[in-house]
């Protein structure tokens, strides 16, 4: 199926440019160009395929169906929603105060933060289609496990008490409606958007064109350092230098994917192109979900609603995460 | 002079709507008081949980995407 990318890339890079794929450049080359029309062509297709179908899920829906619900099951939940919801981090604080102010533990709605930039349907095909299913099985597995234990601590350590004074007024409010509905045994209809066939193609147009433009960049950078390691770096260079052996290539791959900030459909070529040069599976996990879930922009749009406090916690938490998902993996990887 | 306010939290396509707003509006000849609403605190008061969004005179006319300009001609 994907035969018709490599011809094309032969046909441009040893056709058109008459480069020999026995030189370096033109190797690399015909890698960057088969990989870049190859994802382009997929993302598109699969983002409006994915709209289509989602287009009548909507954020509110998801608000009054996990309202009231018991803890345990409330993080699975969240962090399940969070992997199906159309999501923009723009929108994370309106979700964040939605949340709370309908009495839904803070908990809860951090599972879903932390899961929703993560995890979402078109990174999910995205690495099938790259990286095959087992690494995205994994993928998600640590996504949501991440989400939901994240979630608990963060109830744990009554993280509400560190909410700016607002939103934890917000909370309270929204509890008190909660048990007022309890008691007077009114449950309030989940409803989904009733969507006609074009209103659903224009939402899937418009989310295709949107994601489009924000990740193309992230698909050139990705795939032309794959292109740049492929052709250039020798073959187990990196695996000698920043393989397993090393425990510190982990922190310092998280740290450095704190001030890069990607979205995941966009750093999955990135992660593509690092496992495929043999960079531990570990040590790409924690670079890749370092750069996706902790950024300069979530901190400085979390910090309108939290308190010095619990922001810190919160990123500590998640560096903490990444670090220990990828000694884990790294240490795992000979049994897998 | 209708009071229209756009309620999001600083993004690119909350701009955008300011803007298609704004032109609309010109072409249109409506005399408009547009108001950027960024704290999160007055936006939650509104119920909206996806930026950007629209409210005019008092009532949400549109969340969750920029709007088009058809969309602008017809709450306007």
């Amino acid at each position: 199926m994907f035969k018709v990318f490599t011809d094309f890339a032969d046909w441009l890079v040893f056709g058109v440019f008459n480069l020999s794929a026995q030189t370096k450049l033109g190797d690399a080359l015909h890698f960057f160009v088969e990989d870049v029309s190859k994802i382009f062509v997929l993302l598109v297709v699969m983002i409006y395929v994915i709209a289509l179908l989602r287009a009548s899920l909507n954020i509110e829906a998801v608000r009054d169906y996990l309202a009231g619900k018991h803890r345990g099951i409330g993080y699975v939940l969240g962090s399940s929603f969070g992997v199906i919801t159309p999501f923009c981090s723009c929108s994370s604080i309106p979700v964040f105060l939605g949340f709370t102010s309908a009495g839904i533990p803070v908990g809860i709605t951090m599972a879903f933060l932390i899961t929703s930039p993560l995890i979402n349907e078109v990174a999910i095909l995205l690495l099938m289609s790259l990286l095959g299913w087992k690494f995205t099985l994994i993928y998600i597995f640590i996504g949501m496990t991440i989400g939901i234990l994240g979630g608990f601590f963060l109830d744990s350590i009554k993280a509400e008490r560190w909410l700016k004074s607002f939103a934890a007024k917000a909370l309270q409010q929204g509890q008190q409606a909660q048990n007022d509905n309890k008691n007077s045994k009114h449950k309030k209809d989940v409803s989904l958007q009733k969507l006609t066939m074009k209103e659903r193609h224009q939402f899937a147009k418009n989310e295709a064109k949107d994601i489009f433009l924000r990740v193309w960049k992230w698909v050139f950078i990705g795939v032309g350092l794959g292109a740049a390691l492929h052709g250039f770096v020798p073959d187990g260079w990196l695996q000698q230098h920043l393989g397993a052996g090393q425990w510190w290539s982990v922190p310092a791959a998280v740290l450095l994917g704190i001030p890069l900030y990607s979205n995941a459909t966009g750093v999955i070529p990135v992660m593509e192109s690092l496992l495929n040069n043999g960079l531990p599976i570990g040590t790409t996990l924690a670079f890749c979900m370092s750069t996706v879930a902790a950024s300069f922009p979530e901190f400085i749009l979390l910090k309108q609603v939290m308190q010095w406090r619990l922001l810190a916690v919160f990123f500590v938490m998640l560096l903490v995460a990444f670090t220990l998902v990828g000694w884990v993996f790294n240490f795992l990887t000979p049994y897998l | 002079m209708k009071e229209i306010k756009v309620l999001g939290t600083g993004c690119t396509k909350c701009k955008n709507t300011v803007a298609v707003i704004e032109k609309v509006a010109a072409e249109k000849n409506i005399a408009i008081n547009l108001e950027k609403v960024e704290d999160p605190a007055q936006i939650m008061t509104y119920a909206v949980m996806s930026t950007p969004a629209v409210v005019v005179d008092g009532e949400v006319v549109h969340k969750g995407s920029v709007p088009s300009t058809d969309d602008v001609a017809a709450f306007l």
